[in-house]
């Protein structure tokens, strides 16, 4: 089967090369040399480590919480008749067909200090001390990021949300009207627990996300100031493409691929639990 | 849900509410699209809320040629559409076989398509450099459409595998009995049933690989074969000061996939849908 071996050979195979590549000191030139743990003894007392993987955790936290909720508050509110809301649903979900380069511009453009849309804004409504060095301050510049991901999330989370919405069944929720149920209970006792499972998929995908994110980092700040928005997936890079310590750059693969893979198989469990009874 | 019904009063209020809110939510967009047809000295010297002197094409111009688009831009295309056509074909025949064989790894086969389709990137970055180096392709188109044709595999095949599983079988114990081959069981009675979820791939895969960074980042070098993304991210380099170019290269960048998505919108959301929802 070739499919098979083409994803054998270019992921799979990979994936447990890398592993033996973490216990090396493979610079990419010279041949690689066993070292043991020694890569992850210095990647735990590497202070940029702690750095992005408190940072991968802000990530996390950002995407399960702001997109779901907005995305879900979306749904439901295009799920009933509103007028345009065709209109309403491309336009938010739009962003996620943006490649996250773009999407990196043209927020790079908004939070530029003199020429950017966000300082020119707020100049002009006279809210001169607000206008900060966004991108240049350790404390903002994580958060700015994570907010241009969360912009283009957010339809995302919606559209998985509507297609839930559409397949609850409509007489459930008649019924709950006819016991006098008010939109709130409706919400919160009959909606919202027939979307547990999407919600669990939605939550799953979202983390598997936050710990891939790689490119809206490169493109708008490479991990500066002072490695304050350095991520995971960034630090892996420079480490192995930029200063070529590979094998060190493949320790943080493992150390990504762990936290992933636990998620990963939270997800396998709900996708194939139902594949299994076929 | 079609049952939900709201009062006329509360349904204006709130489709008005919903209509300033998408509008706030696509300022980016709709700034930087203005922001392009200004020129730099205009917005410098009366900051983008002035109104605009005059409007001009020159930073579409610019990024365009001396940003290298004209050269990004069909690269991008050169990389994106066999790796649609390998994918698609490669795992429509993996799907067939998953779904309507029973052998014994079928199961495990499945668990490790759609395991792999979920891995951070990082894992693979080194190996996948270094088996591209070894096959002499790295730095070249093939580098990347062979990756991408093989890491799509995953979700593709997970994705027909179970679109596939809902036909019934009588359809194709019917052609069997009348002597077609498998292959042609597959080619002309399977293909022809799947296309609906082939389109909605077919989409979904175009605006992933074309939107591709990282992996472009990796295996390609030489700025003639750069796609599109990491043409951007050279561009950024080169007219860092300059935030018209910028724009106007970001909105010719963002072309292909919005009119993709304007055009397929339902094959798009549908792909979606079928990879995650149903399961």
């Amino acid at each position: 089967m070739v499919p098979l071996l083409l994803f054998l050979m270019w992921v799979i195979g990979p994936m447990l090369y890398t592993f033996y590549l973490s216990f090396t000191n493979w610079d990419g030139v010279s041949s690689a040399q066993f070292i043991g743990i020694t890569n992850y003894i210095r990647l735990f007392k590497d202070p940029v480590f702690q750095i992005a993987l408190l940072n991968n955790l802000k990530w996390l936290v950002s995407l399960i919480t702001v997109p779901v909720i907005m995305g879900l508050g979306l749904a439901m509110a295009l799920n009933s008749s509103i007028p345009g809301a065709r209109v309403i649903k491309a336009a938010f979900f739009m962003p996620y067909v943006l490649s996250f380069i773009i999407v990196g511009m043209i927020f790079g453009w908004m939070y530029h200090p003199a020429g950017g849309l966000i300082n020119n804004t707020l100049h002009a409504i006279g809210l001169d001390w607000l206008a900060l060095g966004w991108l240049s301050s350790t404390k903002l510049a994580t958060w700015c990021i994570i907010a241009a991901a969360v912009w283009r999330q957010v339809g995302y989370v919606m559209i998985l949300y509507l297609a839930g919405l559409q397949s609850i069944d409509s007489t459930l929720v008649d019924a709950a009207k006819v016991d006098g149920c008010n939109s709130w209970q409706l919400f919160r006792r009959i909606i919202f627990p027939l979307l547990a499972p999407i919600t669990v998929i939605i939550v799953t995908i979202s983390i598997i996300d936050s710990l891939r994110s790689f490119d809206l980092v490169f493109i708008m700040t490479r991990g500066g100031p002072a490695n304050s928005t350095s991520v995971l997936a960034n630090f892996m890079y420079i480490e192995a493409f930029n200063n070529y310590k590979m094998g060190y750059g493949a320790a943080i693969a493992v150390i990504m691929f762990l936290i992933t893979a636990v998620f990963i198989f939270i997800y396998l469990r709900r996708v194939l639990r139902t594949e299994m009874e076929y | 849900m079609e049952g939900v019904r709201i009062k006329l009063s509360i349904r204006i209020v709130l489709s008005v509410l919903c209509f300033l809110f998408t509008t706030l939510w696509l300022i980016p967009v709709i700034a930087s699209l203005v922001t392009s047809f200004r020129t730099y000295d205009d917005i410098l010297l009366n900051g983008f809320w002035s109104i605009p002197k005059s409007l001009t094409f020159n930073n579409f111009i610019e990024a365009w040629n001396r940003g290298g688009l004209a050269h990004y831009l069909p690269n991008s295309f050169i990389i994106t559409i066999p790796c649609l056509i390998g994918t698609l074909f490669l795992s429509s025949l993996g799907g067939y076989a998953l779904s309507r064989f029973r052998f014994p790894g079928n199961k495990l086969i499945l668990f490790i398509f759609v395991a792999g389709m979920m891995l951070p990137f990082q894992i693979l970055l080194l190996p996948v450099f270094k088996l591209t180096d070894a096959l002499n392709i790295y730095d070249t188109y093939w580098a990347l459409i062979i990756f991408h044709t093989s890491f799509q595999l995953g979700f593709c095949t997970f994705v027909l595998r179970n679109y596939m599983h809902t036909m019934p079988e009588e359809i194709l114990e019917a052609a069997r009995v009348d002597g077609c081959s498998e292959f042609r069981v597959y080619w002309q009675i399977m293909m022809p049933l799947t296309l609906p979820a082939m389109g909605a791939l077919a989409t979904l895969e175009f605006t992933w690989i074309f939107n591709d960074f990282l992996w472009a980042l990796i295996l390609l070098q030489r700025d003639a074969l750069k796609p599109i993304s990491t043409g951007m991210a050279t561009l950024v380099g080169q007219y860092i000061m300059e935030w018209t170019v910028i724009t106007a290269g970001s909105m010719i960048a963002a072309l292909p996939t919005v009119i993709v998505f304007l055009f397929l919108q339902r094959y798009f959301v549908s792909g979606l849908t079928l990879g995650a929802v149903k399961g």
